[in-house]
């Protein structure tokens, strides 16, 4: 096993890729072989629609990419969309990203990646693209009798007499396969049998954590399979983003998970910089860094609380609220606010922070080391806690890495996947922390790892705070920022996983596709995984313990 | 001792205005008058104490969750703020659903409100002044209790809800399940005192209440009881089967304005009752506290009314309760389930069976 996986760390998976499909070849190569992208866009390898599931397979079992970080699609013109394909290696972190363009059939890569199930409705649910042998080809976001295709820029908003009227979802969905003959022909997958007792477990509901719809069958009090159903916050802030310029764009970002607004933020900004060019002043970065650990103590903090809450314990909602007002205020002085804080900018950040900043995060890294005994006390060390959370929820970490649940939801499972780590950024290169990983993968193990998590943060912080260097806390950035034209990818940790930005460009001021990596969006696929078999009160637990937002999965 | 204990014993003053009124209007009409006013009288002493014990929660909760509680509505204590809720709940709509079945529907509230007063009726208040007292007084208590889960059922069937239907069926599995315990261990504390009459159990404690009186067993007896209570209460951690983050608000997830109402107050109300039966037999619910051998305390302590040892201890009782409702999560039905059947009710047959032997050969005090 060892030797194996040697041999796959120093495996280059272009080599792979060219042995596998001869055709690809690199977008963005003019005839003379010179690249006409920007320096800093990524190569992105074209590979023909038809192999693409094969060539998936070989890389995944070849190269060992088993982590599917993500899947775009763009409108390609003429009625094609293109799907860009972003794989890693999750052993050394090794990345390669490939892209296939399609009239209208594109062979799905579910059965290689688990992750690719939701992405690919999602491609589908906004450009049309149906896949072949998905199992479940249904809309994502926009409700099943919508009519046409949001992302395609030839798109106009459908302007219907018939007022939508009550949603009726279907039980029975569509899978398309391909006879020999070339014929596409439908198959029907049963969600729901007819004799399922089917509970509606949101949109409105306490315990979903926002609009979050999940269409549960259960038997008695065992939850059977779980369908979420998505899209009540949908707002199209991708689409909304192709409209306007990459400083207005910059101001939709904390709406996304507004519990990671800073890092959401961050990450655009990372990308943008990396395109354009532009370099980030030392204080800036320090600051930036801060700022991300002080929202995801707030994050896990809010984790806590509602975790607490959602196995019925209220007490402890309120500690972890009592601290995270600490944070709210140390935010607020600096950013003026407390929810979307709209405070990073390209180049470095709006304002300088407030001269007791530093103070006041110190002090708050004290009280927290402090208090956690209690939370430990009321919560951690409770027996029933522990019942309703030791081996509850088992998630295992090929299926964290298929689903792509990143955070702490596959660090849980033994999975060591901090963007911190693999792909440092900011400053996280020059301070020394330890990554949270545990193996079990229940519930309790997801819930430890964010309450590490805090102290590892607190721990940043304290580093940090003696480091802050002096000097400008932004660049002098050009007044329209016009990005070369190219694929440009960066991600970060935020609160809840990998968040990553990729924009397409065609060299002018305002995006042709961008699209954000949700980190809700494989936590609430592995709903079904995890949850089956377990209790109706399990669902609600583990639904806390993976601690997914709505509004960065709808976006 | 006796005048000491009798003094402020109400039988005199009650026989005496049931004297009056019976030369004044003969037998039948005296009945009747003294009927309606006592359930007139209890009836407003429900209400109030559901009142105090909804106002008592707001504030210990709010105590134990670093937060003020109610403090604006009244002045500083925010003492009207529960009575402004009850006006506004009473004001509010009582929906009609659509496809309920309406009989079942608007009988729940009832039944579950019939099952806590007849229960609340047989609270032994004050020496001489039982409202209830039976032979078998102990037994109604039960059996009113049991009728609580009928109408849990009926509120949870007839709502034509997916939720309410689950809140019903786990509270109907709860329930019967943790009546067991609880009957066993009650039966445990009738060897002990040797009546089942409520004030004969009261007045079996009158050298040392019974908690004292088997070593550790009706210590153990007494907790089991409170879990069980708390369980029949429907409360935390037991209170899955309204568990709002799971079922919204469980069986009465369709009920509005004052037949939610009547959930609510049956809800707190039984909660004093739990507290008030586990007073009863174990505290020693009127009596004051005896210790043998110091004769002059004794005298101290009786010379504080009944009532007042009742209330008292009641309330510190319902603290508990609150206390542990605040601070535990809730459990899950298996969990729930496991607990009763493979823990409480082993333990409390064995409890029991170690009870009567202890009171067959006179090892009890």
């Amino acid at each position: 096993m060892a030797e194996e996986n040697n041999r796959l760390v120093t495996c280059c998976p272009q080599d792979v890729l060219k042995k596998v499909c001869p055709d690809a070849k690199v977008e963005g190569m003019d005839a003379d072989g010179n690249m006409v992208t920007g320096a800093a866009a990524e190569t992105v390898w074209l590979v023909p629609c038809d192999e693409i599931e094969s060539i998936s397979q070989v890389l995944k079992e070849k190269a060992g990419m088993d982590f599917l970080r993500d899947l775009m699609g763009t409108d390609e013109g003429e009625g094609r969309t293109g799907v860009y394909y972003f794989m890693e290696r999750t052993s050394d972190g090794v990345n390669i990203i490939l892209k296939a363009v399609a009239q209208e059939w594109m062979p799905s890569v579910t059965a290689v990646w688990q992750a690719a199930l939701l992405k690919e409705r999602e491609v589908y649910d906004f450009f049309g693209l149906k896949f072949l042998n998905h199992p479940d080809m249904r809309r994502l976001f926009l409700r099943e009798d919508w009519h046409g295709w949001p992302l395609r820029k030839d798109y106009i908003p459908d302007e219907r007499d018939d007022a939508p009227g009550n949603e009726k979802n279907t039980d029975v969905t569509v899978c398309f396969r391909k006879k020999p003959n070339g014929d596409v022909e439908a198959e029907h997958n049963v969600l729901f049998e007819d004799g399922d007792f089917v509970v509606n477990i949101g949109p409105q509901h306490p315990s979903t954590h926002g609009v979050l719809r999940m269409r549960t069958a259960i038997e008695g009090e065992t939850v059977k399979k779980v369908d979420p159903i998505l899209g009540y916050i949908h707002r199209g802030i991708e689409k909304l983003s192709e409209k306007r310029d990459y400083r207005q764009a910059l101001a939709m970002t904390d709406r996304l998970d507004y519990l990671s607004a800073h890092h959401n933020r961050h990450a655009l900004c990372l990308c943008v910089e990396k395109a354009a060019g532009i370099e980030v002043p030392e204080r800036a970065q320090c600051i930036r860094t801060m700022m991300d650990e002080l929202q995801r103590i707030n994050s896990h903090l809010l984790f806590y609380s509602c975790l607490a809450m959602d196995m019925g314990a209220l007490t402890p909602f309120f500690y972890g609220f009592r601290e995270r007002e600490m944070i709210l205020e140390i935010l607020e002085e600096t950013t003026g606010g407390r929810l979307i804080q709209n405070y990073y900018k390209y180049g470095g950040v709006q304002a300088d922070i407030q001269p007791d900043f530093l103070e006041k995060v110190r002090a708050f890294t004290k009280r927290m080391r402090d208090v956690i005994k209690d939370y430990d006390n009321i919560l951690t060390k409770n027996v029933i806690a522990q019942n309703r959370l030791m081996s509850v929820g088992f998630l295992s970490k090929e299926d964290a890495i298929s689903i792509g649940t990143t955070g702490g939801t596959g660090r849980a499972t033994g999975w060591a996947n901090d963007v911190r780590k693999r792909h440092p950024y900011a400053w996280y290169d020059r301070v020394d922390f330890k990554e949270v990983v545990y193996s079990h993968g229940d519930s309790f193990d997801r819930y430890k790892v964010r309450m590490d998590e805090i102290l590892v943060s607190c721990d940043i912080l304290d580093q940090l705070a003696d480091m802050m260097p002096e000097g400008a806390f932004c660049a002098k950035t050009p007044a329209i920022i016009k990005l070369p034209a190219g694929v440009y990818t960066a991600a970060v940790e935020a609160s809840r996983g990998e968040f990553g930005v990729c924009i397409v460009s065609d060299g002018g001021k305002s995006p042709v596709r961008i699209h954000f990596r949700s980190t809700g969006l494989p936590l609430v696929q592995a709903m079904d995984t995890v949850c089956r078999g377990g209790k109706i009160a399990d669902l609600v637990a583990i639904g806390g313990t993976l601690d997914f937002v709505i509004p960065d999965i709808d976006r | 001792m006796d005048w000491m204990t009798d003094y402020y014993s109400v039988a005199p003053l009650l026989s005496k205005v049931h004297e009056t009124l019976r030369t004044a209007m003969g037998e039948k009409a005296t009945l009747a008058l003294e009927g309606v006013a006592l359930v007139i009288g209890l009836i407003l002493v429900y209400a109030v104490l559901a009142i105090v014990l909804i106002y008592m929660e707001r504030r210990v909760c709010a105590a134990f969750q670093c937060r003020i509680g109610p403090n604006r509505v009244g002045g500083k204590g925010g003492l009207l703020q529960v009575p402004a809720d009850v006006v506004k709940i009473l004001t509010k709509e009582i929906i009609r659903l659509n496809r309920a079945d309406h009989l079942l529907y608007e009988l729940a509230p009832f039944f579950v409100i019939a099952g806590s007063f007849i229960s609340f009726a047989c609270l032994p208040w004050h020496k001489g002044a039982p409202l209830l007292d039976y032979e078998v007084g102990i037994m109604l208590v039960l059996a009113a209790s049991g009728l609580g889960v009928l109408g849990i059922l009926m509120a949870g069937w007839s709502s034509n809800s997916k939720y309410a239907v689950i809140g019903a069926m786990r509270s109907g599995a709860m329930m019967i399940s943790y009546e067991l315990s609880m009957g066993i261990v009650v039966i445990a504390v009738v060897a002990l005192s040797g009546t089942m009459s409520i004030s004969g159990i009261v007045e079996s404690q009158e050298h040392l209440w019974n908690l004292f009186r088997g070593h550790i067993l009706t210590v153990i007896a007494f907790f089991i009881y409170l879990i069980s209570g708390n369980a029949e209460a429907n409360r935390g951690p037991f209170d899955l089967a309204e568990a709002e983050q799971e079922l919204t608000a469980g069986y009465h997830t369709e009920y509005s304005g004052m037949h939610f109402g009547f959930f609510y107050l049956a809800e707190y109300l039984n909660l004093f009752i739990t507290a008030g039966i586990s007073t009863t037999l174990f505290l020693g619910g009127w009596m004051p506290l005896h210790i043998p051998g110091l004769e002059s305390l004794n005298m101290v302590l009786d010379a504080i009314p009944g009532v007042i040892w009742f209330v008292g201890k009641t309330f510190a009782v319902v603290f508990l309760l609150m206390w542990i409702r605040w601070s535990f999560p809730r459990l899950r039905i298996d969990q729930v389930q496991t607990l009763e059947w493979k823990y409480l009710m082993p333990l409390s047959l064995v409890l029991m069976m170690a009870t009567v032997v202890c009171k067959v050969y006179g090892w009890v005090f």
